[in-house]
């Protein structure tokens, strides 16, 4: 599944203002802690979380995450959303826990 | 002439409520009075309220006291804050608590007792001081920073409420002066594992008596002052951070 469709699904947010990749969705990783993201997550996931410093646009092309979902109504600072659209990362938001969001996921991706 | 100094820079007291009740500030100075440690930092979580009465008790017993806190930023990063005296670290309280959501369940997280230099309870702090503020890290070391203090990134080695554990790597702008290791690492890996851009510091993050002074970092200063500790880390001047 493409991240345009997941967006559209689960009627997220669009909150960077370079639009959304046709990158593909792998699946899902969500946690708040950036090492372990480092550490866990694989390329092509949607990572999940409340985390909403600088760092988490450099986790993401590290990894190669297809995007990062804010949580809880989170929203990032002007500066992020800067960076993020000149690194070509998607950030998109929620008002939904990271729990409610990451089961609608995780059905709308199948078992991976 | 400048001298060795053992310091250890980051010491909880009674204040924070995992700390142990008996860590008042007298027991701490008598204790680091009879453990050869020079320096101490007294750091308790988002409040500098034991502070005064850790000076007091040791201008009595003559250890140094740097009066300061550990501060936690939104992303739930700990960052040391140690200042020459007390006016600056309780202008930075005064950031803190206004930033500094909830109230303390001392069934759940502990007592947060505040003494006096005579070891008597004068009051217990009702914040909720293990919780984390909602100002960003960058926002609090520079106003550590601003206030003339020394700001540390604390026990980056550890998973949780460690600036590379919460954020993965050290943010390239950050303007700390030092980051600390916990006990748990040798100076020497943590030289192989961070290959570090700042200098290092060693500290118990004594919660207990007997961690008191388990590590230190010894510095070569003219006498104990932030300044003097920032041309050490800095190497300046003929200061300097013995291994």
């Amino acid at each position: 599944m493409t991240l345009t469709e997941v967006v559209e699904k689960l009627g997220l947010h669009v909150l960077t203002s370079k639009g959304v990749s046709d990158a593909k969705v792998t699946g899902g990783y969500t946690c708040d802690l950036l090492s372990d993201v480092m550490a866990n997550s694989k390329a092509g996931n949607l990572w999940i979380t409340m985390q909403t410093h600088q760092n988490v646009l450099a986790v993401a092309k590290l990894k190669d995450l297809a995007g990062i979902i804010l949580v809880n109504g989170r929203q990032p600072d002007e500066e992020t959303i800067r960076k993020a659209d000149e690194e070509h990362v998607t950030i998109l938001g929620t008002d939904e826990s990271a729990f409610s969001i990451s089961g609608q996921l995780y059905q709308l991706l199948g078992k991976p | 002439m400048p001298r060795s100094y053992k310091a250890d820079l980051h010491v909880h007291t009674c204040l924070s409520p995992c700390a142990e009740v008996r860590m008042s500030p007298a027991t701490i100075v008598k204790r680091v009075k009879a453990c050869g440690v020079d320096i101490i930092g007294i750091c308790d979580h988002n409040s500098a309220e034991n502070a005064p009465a850790a000076l007091e008790a040791a201008r009595r017993h003559g250890v140094h006291v740097l009066p300061g806190m550990e501060v936690t930023s939104s992303e739930e990063v700990h960052v040391l804050a140690l200042f020459d005296a007390l006016g600056p670290v309780q202008q930075l309280q005064e950031i803190v608590y206004r930033h500094l959501p909830g109230e303390n369940d001392e069934e759940a997280f502990g007592m947060q007792v505040i003494a006096n230099a005579d070891d008597e309870v004068v009051g217990f702090n009702r914040r909720l001081l293990i919780g984390a503020t909602t100002l960003p890290v960058e926002e609090i070391v520079n106003k550590i920073r601003s206030l003339g203090g020394l700001a540390v990134a604390a026990h980056i080695d550890r998973e949780s409420f460690s600036l590379i554990g919460q954020l993965g790597f050290i943010p390239d702008d950050l303007a700390l002066d030092a980051l600390e290791i916990s006990p748990a690492l040798s100076y020497e890996d943590a030289m192989r594992r961070y290959s570090p851009s700042l200098p290092l510091i060693h500290s118990s993050d004594a919660h207990k008596e007997e961690e008191i002074g388990q590590c230190c970092t010894h510095f070569l200063i003219e006498e104990v002052s932030i300044g003097e500790i920032k041309k050490a880390l800095r190497g300046q001047e003929g200061r300097s951070v013995l291994r």
